[in-house]
């Protein structure tokens, strides 16, 4: 019978059926970072338990590293605990940790497909509710609590329910200017915050096949801001393309053998989906957020929503978000003063994201009343980043190059809002206090329109700024 | 661990939708390596103002003290993964959540860890926030295996996952033994994987 590729990898990995009615799904990768896996450690001890298969499982730092001053012992006592229960958890256990300098460290969901390690048809889990970036592959990627974390270390296996899964086919070419940044916000708001509750989302269309890798992986590590469990996309030439060579790939004839495997894990042509939407790619403008969910999102010509247009308690979601924002409805949002740019994060912190800004960058200046950080994914990005000189340009423009780590995304290093200043960002959540202060403001845009925001000093349209054609 | 059938406790009503990990602990919070300290982080920011006073959240009323089952609205506990968020709500003295539905991760994450995520339709679960804002001391029964609530002489229904509500009953919420118990299979699937 024909399966989509969720049904294919799902069987694949399945274990047996737990009494429960939930399944033991074995699993491929396992990714560790130092904020939510160390915990997990303890427990096994406490258990008197040892890593099953250490080898399926790699670790780097990322959340709290410093992107300034990296140098050892970092200053913040707790965040040089944290990685060092980390090295010494994964020394005991052999299990390979990408320490910083080196050169493979970096944002975990940067780190596992620029080694190789992430490939079509795998089951993957790390303890970050990004993991379903890897889903870009035509993986099942799952984000995960501790205690599961620890159930991998112990067993390799996760306890799950079945997931159903809905195709999104985006049909159509995208106006120049729009990325894919747009294409996932859109999503997001089309189909709301918790949509895709009990869905695993097949990303599709000819939109979705013309992206790059790292297109894809932009737009499935915001599947989960959709509600969805974990995206995907199918594996074609792009993804063959793009592993070819990798670090932890196989060459050669090996590579041949691997690849026509990975191409049997695509989905059928007349595969059956639970629930399909089509998107038309004309409907998709440069989009920003104006609230603190990502759904709460508008294209830059829209006006900011009025809350006694609507009724119940989504009238006080608009109203409460609007008050956190300190935003007016019926207002534009365009021309909204931002006081931080940050580019970077596991949505927008690949080396494309920076050479698509530094190409409009050339000659122009962040003004002067914006701090503007550029922060590398990985210790690689930083450094293919800085064999084409990019660090400079940004330099020039009076962007900070920092150092790569999570940074500003979630703000447990010391890159921080500070009260309630606004920030043009491009990563993935606006979550109230998401950037480090209770009362920062994050407003969601593709790394284009937060160069943009950077030079005009408010969110701005970047076709306009840059002269991208068509609005 | 034991089985999680019937129990009973004062309720405490914490309004709003899209109720994100973020606001349930905050990211500074999870500077930790070991989950003992989160119980008075729980909604730190919504609960105290930067000098760390009391801004007179529901958690903090006097006649909630000691609540232990918590009630909520719509997407309760989206965003994060951070089981950071379950065990700050466990730590603090919660045993249950009630909400019209959950975000998929959190809701995995409570069930490892023994707290019931039950769903409750909108009229049934604004009449229940009613009687426990209007009656604080008002007690709740939250019964598992005949999918009820039962407060203050109103019975109603409830929901949850089939495959929770088996682990509650059978004590298998932690899933850990359960998997154990099927090594040889997982070596069978390893190696055909080849991922041995
Ligand atoms: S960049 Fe942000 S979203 Fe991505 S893993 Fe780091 S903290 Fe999480």
């Amino acid at each position: 019978m024909a399966k989509n590729l969720y049904q294919k990898v799902w069987n694949d990995h399945v274990v047996r059926q737990l009494d429960s009615g939930q399944y033991q799904l074995f699993i491929a990768l396992h990714l560790i970072h130092e904020v939510t896996s160390p915990q997990a450690f303890g427990m096994l001890n406490d258990k008197g338990l040892s890593v099953a298969y250490p080898h399926r499982t790699f670790a780097t730092v990322d959340h709290i590293i410093p992107t300034d001053d990296q140098s050892r012992p970092l200053a913040d006592d707790m965040a040089e605990r944290m990685i060092q229960v980390l090295a010494d958890a994964t020394e005991q256990n052999n299990i390979e940790f990408f320490a910083p300098e080196s050169g493979s460290q970096g944002i975990v969901h940067v780190v596992g497909p620029e080694l190789g390690l992430t490939q079509p048809g795998m089951t993957i889990c790390c303890g970050d509710s990004h993991t379903s970036t890897h889903g870009a592959f035509g993986c099942i990627s799952l984000g995960i609590g501790t205690s599961q974390v620890r159930d991998v270390l112990a067993s390799q296996t996760i306890a799950m329910d079945p997931l159903k899964v809905r195709r999104i086919r985006i049909e159509g070419e995208l106006s120049s200017g729009v990325s894919a940044k747009d294409v996932i916000l859109h999503i997001i708001h089309t189909l709301g915050v918790n949509g895709g509750v009990g869905f695993a989302y097949e990303y599709a269309g000819s939109v979705i096949e013309n992206m790059t890798m790292e297109e894809r992986m932009t737009v499935c590590n915001m599947s989960i801001e959709g509600g969805a469990r974990c995206g995907y996309i199918n594996p074609d030439e792009t993804t063959f393309e793009y592993l070819k060579g990798r670090e932890r790939v196989p060459q050669g004839d090996a590579f041949e053998n691997e690849v026509m495997k990975w191409r049997s894990f695509a989905s059928d042509a007349d595969a059956q989906y639970d629930d399909e939407v089509i998107i038309d790619a004309k409907e998709i403008k440069p989009t920003v957020t104006w609230g603190v969910t990502p759904a709460q999102a508008i294209s830059i010509g829209e006006v900011i929503p009025d809350p006694d247009l609507v009724e119940g308690l989504e009238r006080n979601l608009i109203s409460d978000a609007l008050d956190y924002m300190k935003l007016e409805p019926n207002q534009p949002i365009k021309g909204t003063k931002v006081d931080v740019a940050f580019l970077g994060s596991c949505t927008n912190g690949r080396l494309s994201d920076f050479e698509q800004v530094a190409a409009v960058l050339k000659g122009r200046k962040v003004t002067s009343s914006v701090r503007a950080i550029a922060v590398p994914g990985s210790e690689k990005v930083d450094k293919a980043a800085r064999e084409k000189n990019l660090h400079l340009v940004f330099e020039d423009a009076g962007f900070e190059w920092r150092k790569p780590g999570c940074s500003m995304c979630l703000a447990m290093n010391p890159d921080k809002l500070i009260g309630d200043e606004t920030c043009a960002s491009s990563s993935n959540r606006n979550f109230i206090g998401r950037q480090g202060s209770p009362t920062g403001r994050t407003i969601l845009m593709s790394p284009l329109m937060v160069a943009a925001a950077a030079i005009e000093g408010k969110v701005a349209d970047a076709r306009e700024v840059f002269g991208l054609g068509e609005l | 661990m034991k089985a999680i059938s019937k129990f009973s406790g004062r309720g405490v009503y914490v309004e709003g939708n899209d109720i994100d990990t973020d606001r349930i602990i905050p990211a500074r919070f999870l500077k930790c390596v070991t989950f003992a300290e989160l119980g008075s982080s729980l909604f730190y920011d919504v609960r105290f103002d930067e000098e760390g006073n009391s801004k007179g959240h529901i958690l903090d009323a006097e006649q909630h003290q000691g609540a232990e089952i918590l009630i909520s609205d719509v997407n309760f506990g989206c965003g994060s993964s951070r089981e950071h968020a379950p065990q700050a709500i466990q730590k603090f003295g919660l045993k249950a959540v009630i909400a019209d539905s959950f975000a998929e991760i959190f809701h995995g994450n409570c069930t490892t860890l023994g707290i019931p995520c039950v769903t409750m339709e909108k009229g049934a679960r604004e009449k229940l926030s009613a009687l426990v804002e209007a009656d604080p001391e008002a007690e709740i029964t939250i019964d598992l295996e005949g999918l009820k609530i039962i407060c203050a002489n109103n019975i109603f229904d409830i929901n949850m996952k089939d495959s929770a509500r088996e682990a509650f009953l059978a004590a298998t919420y932690d899933p850990l033994d359960n998997l154990l118990a099927a090594s040889d299979e997982i070596a069978a699937i390893a190696a055909k994987l080849g991922y041995a």
